[in-house]
């Protein structure tokens, strides 16, 4: 009997919070899936089911395409680029330079700033002529290039700054596991006369693997996420060529109000999503030692 | 005597690492303070550095003239608020049921709670824009707030926290005849201040700066937030006028920044506290 009534009470704590996720996650994410089988109601004409139809649309859709490359290249420019300078940052804020603290807040500033606003001042930065960055450039006799304005260039900026706004984010993680490795393995090292390098190979990096993983997770997640600067910087263009899945999801579903067909995109993000989780949890949690 | 690092750098390796380390930290504070020259300094000067340039505070007059940044920022304050009171509340509770009680399925339950992890509101958009004008809410605070309250990080680092406060402490009160809520109230959440100072700061940051699901589920003065209202701002009103953007960009920022720069490491200690598992 009271057994009984103690699972009650857990059931009756878990139950308002569960319900709105039920509501807002867990439904959504199946009725995006349903809803991918089916016709966006227009007028009079309700929805019906059309099988297959939306993913045939989708496969012959060159702007699925792209937003799905450029989607791909995004990740595959941002999550080792902020990684890396993340790691960079730590190490140098974790050792006694002059200055430290200062150094620590200017990497993590961008965290705590909205992208929506800082994009704006990057959007100032690469403006042709008069921005900030062919002032630079000016300076060495560099020719005039529409940085956000050309289809070469567009998603390269866009990458620039999601580094910039992830990296000092990432930084911390790196700099909390650092300050946990216990210092008397560097004495143990350098009794052993290894060099920096060997050291932060054969000791440090090691140690920091858990870390690197859940950054690596964290900003694979963000890569498929982050699109509130593209809303700034370039609106996906010029022709497609900076556009990302959700910010093409956020054109199909609330400018040409297509839901059948966000919902069909959306599915393909969210199974992309599944898919990191399953890495996560399948692959990468067997091979690496976790805390 | 503090012990001593043999691997921190000496010599010209610190003197390269300390210039390497601030060149950095230059370009990585640039565009902030670029934006603080631009919105202190008259137009003309927005991209001519020198530095007898006058200060002026007359672009921050001409935003708040332009467009109603007092009623956005209110909009986003009773945003904030609103999700983390739903936060604080609902993860509360489950987490306490998630540590202390063993249920039939809690197990799965529990990885029902952490698949949110991975599949966020933020992707979500258009199923939940249907629910909410399902549900008569479109354009309002509560359907900003709604898909962020049952925060599956929150649940996890609160539970992670309750599961550390000895089970003695929960006996003892159980014998002396204190409810759940109770010992809820009075044991773990007093112990757990800290972790909850570190999700609030982290949780207020983040739904501040929160921008496409509040740009499609509002569409008026009354509801839109700060980085919605900036975004239309700068888009439409006013062209390219560098000046006045940085100044709403930074009024926009201000509590955000200002908070950061009084708090700097409970704010850094916070997101490393809430973000390591």
């Amino acid at each position: 009997m009271k057994r009984f009534s103690l699972a009650i009470q857990g059931w009756l704590l878990i139950l308002p919070a569960l319900s709105v996720l039920m509501v807002f996650t867990h439904w959504p994410a199946l009725a995006t899936f349903i809803d991918s089988f089916y016709s966006t109601p227009k007028g009079r004409r309700p929805s019906r089911f059309v099988g297959l139809s939306n993913y045939e649309q989708m496969l012959s859709d060159p702007v699925f395409w792209k937003a799905a490359i450029n989607n791909l290249i995004f990740v595959a420019g941002t999550v080792p680029l902020s990684i890396a300078l993340a790691l960079i940052m730590a190490l140098w804020v974790n050792d006694k330079l002059k200055g430290r603290t200062a150094l620590r807040m200017a990497f993590f500033t961008p965290t705590i700033l909205p992208m929506i606003a800082v994009a704006n001042i990057w959007l100032f930065f690469f403006t042709p002529q008069y921005g900030l960055l062919e002032q630079i450039t000016g300076l060495f006799g560099a020719p005039s290039w529409p940085w956000l304005g050309s289809d070469k260039t567009a998603l390269f900026c866009v990458i620039i700054v999601a580094v910039w706004k992830e990296a000092g984010f990432f930084m911390i993680f790196y700099l909390a596991a650092l300050q946990q490795i216990s210092p008397t393995l560097g004495e143990a090292a350098s009794l052993e006369g290894a060099s920096r390098w060997t050291f932060f190979r054969r000791v440090q990096w090691p140690l920091l693997m858990p870390t690197t993983l859940f950054i690596l997770i964290n900003a694979m997640i963000n890569g498929f996420r982050l699109v509130d600067h593209v809303f700034v910087l370039t609106h996906g263009g010029p022709d497609n060529s900076s556009t990302l899945l959700l910010y093409y999801i956020y054109e199909v579903g609330f400018k040409y109000w297509d839901t059948a067909y966000a919902a069909t995109l959306t599915t393909v993000l969210l199974a992309t999503l599944a898919l990191i989780a399953a890495i996560q949890y399948g692959i990468l949690e067997r091979r690496v030692h976790y805390r | 005597m503090e012990r001593q690092d043999p691997y921190q750098p000496h010599g010209l390796a610190l003197t390269l690492e300390t210039i390497g380390a601030w060149l950095l930290a230059l370009i990585w504070i640039l565009p902030l303070a670029y934006a603080v020259w631009t919105a202190f300094h008259p137009p003309e000067f927005s991209t001519r550095f020198v530095l007898d340039a006058p200060l002026t505070l007359d672009n921050f007059r001409r935003a708040l003239d332009a467009a109603p940044f007092a009623r956005y920022a209110l909009n986003t304050f009773l945003l904030v608020t609103t999700i983390l009171a739903g936060q604080l509340i609902l993860c509360t509770l489950a987490a306490y049921g998630f540590a202390r009680y063993d249920f039939p399925g809690s197990g799965l339950l529990f990885a029902l709670v952490l698949a949110q992890l991975m599949i966020m509101p933020d992707v979500l958009i258009v199923e939940n824009y249907r629910t909410m004008s399902r549900l008569g809410l479109v354009d309002t605070i509560p359907a900003m707030a709604l898909p962020y309250m049952a925060s599956a990080f929150g649940i996890f680092l609160l539970r992670q926290t309750f599961k550390t406060v000895p089970v003695e402490l929960d006996d003892a009160a159980r014998v002396e005849g204190a409810s759940a809520l109770q010992i809820l109230w009075r044991i773990y959440i007093p112990l757990a201040k800290p972790v909850y100072l570190a999700y609030a700061l982290v949780s207020v940051s983040h739904h501040w700066n929160n921008f496409l699901w509040p740009l499609i589920i509002t569409n008026s003065v009354e509801a839109r937030p700060l980085t919605v209202g900036l975004q239309i701002f700068a888009s439409t009103d006013q062209g390219i006028d560098w000046s006045i953007i940085c100044a709403a960009t930074l009024l926009s920022a201000a509590p955000l920044i200002i908070g950061f720069l009084l708090f700097q490491r409970q704010f850094v200690q916070s997101f490393m506290r809430a973000g390591i598992r």
